[in-house]
C-alpha cells in the first residue's frame, strides 16, 4: 500500500512537472514562433524545381520562392505582370517581347550570394534548360520536363536576349494560350548565375535541391518527409509582402490527423482538408472555412467513334436519364457544383446561357425509341479507379449512373482498371463510356475546350470522346490564334453552344476547393487553381 | 561463437538473393506502368514516353533489368528514385534513423510493460490480475494500428474526454517545428544535444515519440506479455524451482534468478521477431503520426509505382530484419549455457 501511494505521488509529481514544463515550453515557443506561419501539407514534395516536378504538393512548396514573367492575379484567372514589367505581342502573334523589372534580387543563401539583379540571362537559362537537349543543365535532375512538354512549349522557335532587361520569344505559330502558359510553375525563373556557380563547383544538382529564387520567402532547409523551412525575403519586390518572419510547411499526410492538428492549434492552415470533416470545422469557433468552385470538371465521355454513341439521340437520351443532382450530395457531400458546360463556371469565357437537359426518364425513353432502341442496349462505363480532385468517388458515381440508366433499359457493366492502364486504354479509345475529368492548368478556357474536345486532341488521345466536329473545331482553332480577350470570349461562348448541342460528354460537376485556417489567420486568399500562397498571410 | 557468426553471415548472401527476387518480382506483379502513372491525365507523345522508359531502363527485358539490379546492388547502388531522382540508398539512410529510433522506443515500451505484466500474470495465475492482464493484451493484439493511433491522438492529445493529466502530447510529428535540429546522426535523441535548448528539445522529442511508440508497441507488448506468462509458468513447474523454494529462497529470488533466465529463451525469440512486427507497424504508424521514416516512404513509393525505391527499400528492410535475427541467435548462446556447450561440442 505504501509503495502504491509512493507511486501515485511520483506520477502526480511527474504529471505536474509535465504541465509546468509545457507551460514554460509554450511560453518559450510563443516567443520563438512569433511570426512563424505553419502550413500542414498533405505530402512530401517530389522535388524543389518546378521545371521537373508537376504535382500540387510540390508546387505549393515551390511557390514561396519562385516567380514567373507573368502570373495569375490572386483569386482570379487574369494574367498580370510579375517579373516582367510589361510585354507586347507582334501583329502576326508570333513574337512576344518582355521588358523585365530591374529591381529584382535573387535570394542570398548559405550556398550563394548573387552579384547582380535578375536579368535576361536568367530567363534564357530557365527556358533553354528545358527546351534544348544539348544544354549543360538539360540532363541534370533526370531530363524529364513533363509540364513543358505537355503544354506544347516546343512551340518556341527561339528566345533572344535583346538587352539585359528585354527578352524576345519567337513562336513557330500563333498561340494565344502562350501567355497563360507562362504563368505556370514550370515557367519559373531560376538564377543563371547560381547555376553557373554550381556547375563550376561540380554540384549542379544543388540548383534543384537547394533552390535560389526571387519570391517572398527564401528556402532554408528540408528535413525529408517532415518539415520545410523558409524565411521571409526582406528584399522582395512584389506588392504583397510576406507578413511573417518564417514559414514552416509541416508534412502531415493523414487528413484526419490534419483535422486534429488544426483543432489543437498545431497548424495555421491545412492543405486538402477532408470534406467528411466539414461539419467539425464549421462547428469549431477557432477555425475559419473557405470554399470556391475550382477550375476542374468531372464528366462522362461518350466514345463517339463507337456505336451507338455516334448517335446524338442516344447521347441526349443518356443525359436525360442521369439524375446528376443526386451525385452532388452523395459523392461531393454538397461540395460540388452541377456542370452545364465543358468549362468550369469560374473560367473566363464561361457561357451561362446554355440549355439544360433535365432529368426526365420518359424523355430519355422516347429518345431511345427514336434512335431505334426502344428496349435500350448493353454497354460499359469505365469507372474512375482513383480519387481525383474533380471526383472523390468514381466507383460510387458509376454505380449511381448504372442504376439510373437501368431505369431506361440501358444495362451497364462497370469496368475498372488500375490508374495507368485506365489512362493508356482510354487514350487508345478502347472504352464506350468513360468517367474522366480535368483540372485547368492555367485558367484559360483552351485547357478544356481545345485540349479535350478538338480534332487534334482526338488524334492525340487527350480528347477522350474522340469527337471531331468541324464547326466546333474551326472555332477553337481560331480562338487559339486571336489574342484579344473579348474576341476569344465570344468564340468560346459559341464553342460551348455547339458542345451542348452535340453532347460529346455529359458534364457532371465541378468540385469546390475547400480550405481551413485558424480563425486568427488573416490575408489568406483562395486560389481557383487550388494552390496555396503565403505572402500576405498573417495571424493575430 | 565467431565461427557460428560467420556461418550465419554466409547464409545472409542466400537470403539477399531470395529477397532480391521477391522484391524485384513482387512490384512488377502490381498492375500499372510507372511512366504512365507519372504522366497522369495529361500524358505525353509516344516518343517522349519511349524516351522516359529508356532513361529509367524500363524498356529492357525483365531478366536484364534484374541482372542489372543485382549487379548494381552488390556494388552498393540501388538506383535512383523515379519520382525524386535521388539515390535510393541515400533516401533510405536519411529516413532509417527515424524508424529505428521509433522502433527501439516502441520495443522498449513493449518490453518494459509486457515483461512485468507477463510475470505478474504468471505469479498470480488464475486470479483477477491474470485474467485482466491477459484480456487487455488480447485486445491490444487485436487492435488495428491506424484505429488505435487515432484513438490515442483523440484521447491523449486532443483530450476529447477532458481528462486530467491529458492533452499535453502533440498530435503528430517528430519534434515541434520551433526546434531547428541539424541532422548529425539522424537520431533525434542524439542530435538534440548538438543544438541550443538541448533539454527543451529533448523533452519535446520525447513527448512526440510517446504516442507513436505506444501505437506501434502495443501488439509486441501483447505478444511479449503472453509469451512471458506461458514460458514462466512452464519453468515454474520444474523440479529445480521446487528445490529452490524448498531451500527457503525468497519468491523474488526464485523468479528473478532461477525461473526468469530459463524462461527467457522463447521471450528473446519473440522480442527478436517483434522487430519485424514493429517495422511492419511502422508503415501505418508513420503515416498516422506524420513520422518521417521508411514506412511512409515505402507507402508513397507503392502508390507512385516507384520501382527502384520499392525493390531497394524492401531489400534493405529485409536485410535489417535478418541482421536482428542474427543478433537474437547470438543472444541465445549468451543466455543459455546449454546451447553454448552444445555448440562448442559440435566444433
Amino acid at each position: 500500500m505504501k509503495k502504491m501511494s509512493l507511486m501515485m505521488l511520483v506520477m502526480t509529481y511527474l504529471a505536474s512537472c509535465t504541465q509546468n514544463e509545457q507551460v514554460n515550453l509554450h511560453a518559450a515557443e510563443s516567443k520563438r514562433t512569433d511570426k512563424t506561419l505553419i502550413y500542414c501539407s498533405e505530402g512530401s514534395p517530389s522535388g524543389f524545381n518546378p521545371q521537373i516536378t508537376e504535382d500540387a504538393t510540390s508546387i505549393n512548396a515551390e511557390n514561396p520562392y519562385y516567380n514567373r514573367l507573368v502570373t495569375i492575379q490572386r483569386g482570379t484567372t487574369n494574367v498580370v505582370a510579375d517579373l516582367a514589367s510589361s510585354w507586347s505581342i507582334s501583329k502576326d502573334q508570333k513574337e512576344y517581347t518582355f521588358v523585365l523589372r530591374k529591381d529584382v534580387k535573387f535570394h542570398t543563401t548559405a550556398n550563394f550570394k548573387p552579384t547582380r539583379n535578375m536579368n535576361a540571362d536568367d530567363v534564357l537559362f530557365s527556358f533553354n534548360r528545358q527546351r534544348l537537349k544539348d544544354h549543360p543543365y538539360h540532363k541534370v535532375g533526370g531530363g524529364n520536363y513533363l509540364y513543358f512538354e505537355a503544354m506544347e512549349m516546343d512551340i518556341i522557335q527561339d528566345i533572344q536576349k535583346v538587352n539585359d532587361s528585354t527578352v524576345k520569344f519567337f513562336l513557330k505559330r500563333p498561340d494565344s494560350v502562350f501567355l497563360a502558359n507562362l504563368t505556370m510553375e514550370f515557367a519559373s525563373i531560376l538564377s543563371a548565375e547560381y547555376a553557373d556557380a554550381m556547375m563550376k563547383a561540380k554540384t549542379p544538382d544543388k540548383v534543384d535541391t537547394m533552390p535560389v529564387g526571387t519570391g517572398p520567402f527564401v528556402f532554408k532547409s528540408y528535413q525529408k518527409d517532415s518539415v520545410i523551412r523558409y524565411e521571409a525575403n526582406p528584399e522582395y519586390y512584389g506588392a504583397i509582402k510576406p507578413q511573417v518572419e518564417r514559414l514552416v510547411i509541416l508534412i502531415t499526410p493523414d487528413a484526419s490527423v490534419r483535422t486534429q492538428k488544426i483543432k489543437a492549434g498545431e497548424c495555421h492552415i491545412i492543405a486538402e482538408p477532408s470534406i467528411a470533416d466539414r461539419k467539425i470545422f464549421e462547428n469549431d469557433s477557432n477555425l475559419k472555412t473557405y470554399s470556391m468552385t475550382g477550375l476542374n470538371m468531372t464528366y462522362l465521355a461518350f466514345n463517339t467513334k463507337k456505336k451507338p454513341f455516334d448517335n446524338l439521340l442516344v447521347r441526349k437520351a443518356i443525359f436525360h436519364a442521369l439524375n446528376r443532382g443526386a451525385y452532388i450530395d452523395a459523392i461531393f457531400h454538397g461540395m460540388g457544383e452541377l456542370a452545364e458546360s465543358a468549362v468550369p463556371p469560374a473560367t473566363w469565357g464561361f457561357n451561362n446561357n446554355l440549355p439544360t437537359y433535365e432529368y426526365d426518364i420518359q424523355k430519355s425513353k422516347q429518345l431511345l425509341a427514336k434512335a431505334g432502341m426502344p428496349n435500350g442496349f448493353s454497354t460499359e462505363i469505365w469507372a474512375l479507379p482513383v480519387t481525383r480532385p474533380y471526383n472523390p468517388d468514381g466507383r460510387k458515381m458509376a454505380e449511381m449512373m448504372q442504376a439510373d440508366l437501368a431505369k431506361v433499359g440501358i444495362k451497364v457493366k462497370i469496368v475498372t482498371f488500375d490508374w495507368p492502364t485506365f489512362l493508356a486504354k482510354s487514350r487508345n479509345g478502347e472504352h464506350s463510356m468513360l468517367m474522366f475529368g480535368w483540372i485547368s492548368d492555367n485558367g484559360d478556357p483552351d485547357s478544356f475546350l481545345y485540349t479535350q474536345l478538338s480534332c487534334s486532341g482526338a488524334e492525340a488521345g487527350s480528347n477522350r470522346a474522340f469527337w471531331c466536329f468541324k464547326p466546333y473545331n474551326d472555332i477553337v482553332e481560331k480562338a487559339k490564334r486571336v489574342s484579344d480577350i473579348q474576341q476569344r470570349t465570344e468564340l468560346y461562348m459559341d464553342a460551348q453552344k455547339i458542345f451542348k448541342e452535340q453532347l460529346p460528354w455529359v458534364p457532371l460537376a465541378s468540385a469546390k476547393a475547400f480550405r481551413v485556417t485558424r480563425k486568427n489567420v488573416t490575408g489568406y486568399v483562395m486560389d481557383p487553381l487550388g494552390r496555396d500562397f503565403f505572402d500576405g498571410v498573417n495571424y493575430q | 561463437m565467431i565461427r557460428y557468426s560467420l556461418k550465419k553471415l554466409a547464409l545472409l548472401a542466400i537470403t539477399f538473393l531470395g529477397l532480391s527476387i521477391v522484391a524485384f518480382s513482387l512490384i512488377r506483379m502490381v498492375p500499372g506502368d510507372p511512366v504512365l502513372m507519372m504522366l497522369g491525365e495529361r500524358g505525353a507523345s509516344p516518343e517522349s514516353y519511349a524516351e522516359m522508359k529508356a532513361t529509367l531502363g524500363l524498356d529492357q527485358p525483365y531478366i536484364k533489368q534484374f541482372g542489372l539490379f543485382i549487379w548494381h546492388a552488390v556494388h552498393g547502388d540501388l538506383g535512383n528514385s523515379i519520382v525524386s531522382n535521388q539515390s535510393v540508398v541515400r533516401e533510405f539512410f536519411d529516413r532509417f534513423p527515424a524508424t529505428l529510433e521509433l522502433s527501439v522506443v516502441a520495443l522498449l515500451f513493449a518490453m518494459m510493460v509486457g515483461l512485468p505484466l507477463g510475470i505478474i500474470a504468471a505469479i498470480k495465475r488464475n486470479t483477477f490480475f491474470d485474467y485482466a492482464f491477459m484480456g487487455v493484451s488480447l485486445v491490444g493484439y487485436s487492435m488495428p494500428i491506424f484505429w488505435w493511433g487515432l484513438i490515442l491522438i483523440l484521447v491523449a492529445s486532443v483530450n476529447v474526454f477532458d481528462l486530467p493529466f491529458f492533452g499535453w502530447t502533440p498530435v503528430s510529428g517528430r519534434i515541434s517545428p520551433m526546434f531547428e535540429i541539424d541532422s548529425v546522426t539522424g537520431f533525434l535523441f542524439i542530435d538534440v544535444w548538438f543544438s541550443k535548448d538541448s533539454w527543451a528539445a529533448f523533452w519535446d522529442a520525447l513527448k512526440h515519440v510517446l504516442l507513436p511508440a505506444i501505437a506501434m508497441g502495443t501488439i509486441p507488448l501483447a505478444v511479449i506479455a503472453r509469451m512471458t506468462r506461458s514460458s514462466l509458468l512452464e519453468v515454474l513447474g520444474e523440479d529445480y524451482i521446487r528445490t529452490a523454494k524448498a531451500k527457503g529462497l525468497s519468491t523474488r529470488r526464485v523468479i528473478m534468478v532461477h525461473a526468469l533466465r530459463n524462461a527467457m529463451i522463447p521471450i528473446v525469440t519473440v522480442i527478436g521477431l517483434s522487430f519485424g512486427m514493429v517495422i511492419k507497424g511502422a508503415i501505418l504508424t508513420e503515416t498516422i503520426f506524420s513520422w518521417p521514416g521508411i514506412g511512409r516512404w515505402l507507402v508513397n513509393s507503392v502508390t507512385s509505382l516507384d520501382y527502384p525505391v520499392i525493390q531497394g527499400g524492401v531489400l534493405l528492410i529485409g536485410m535489417a530484419i535478418v541482421v536482428v535475427n542474427l543478433i537474437v541467435d547470438l543472444a541465445y548462446l549468451w543466455i543459455d549455457p546449454k546451447l553454448r556447450d552444445a555448440h562448442d561440442r559440435s566444433k
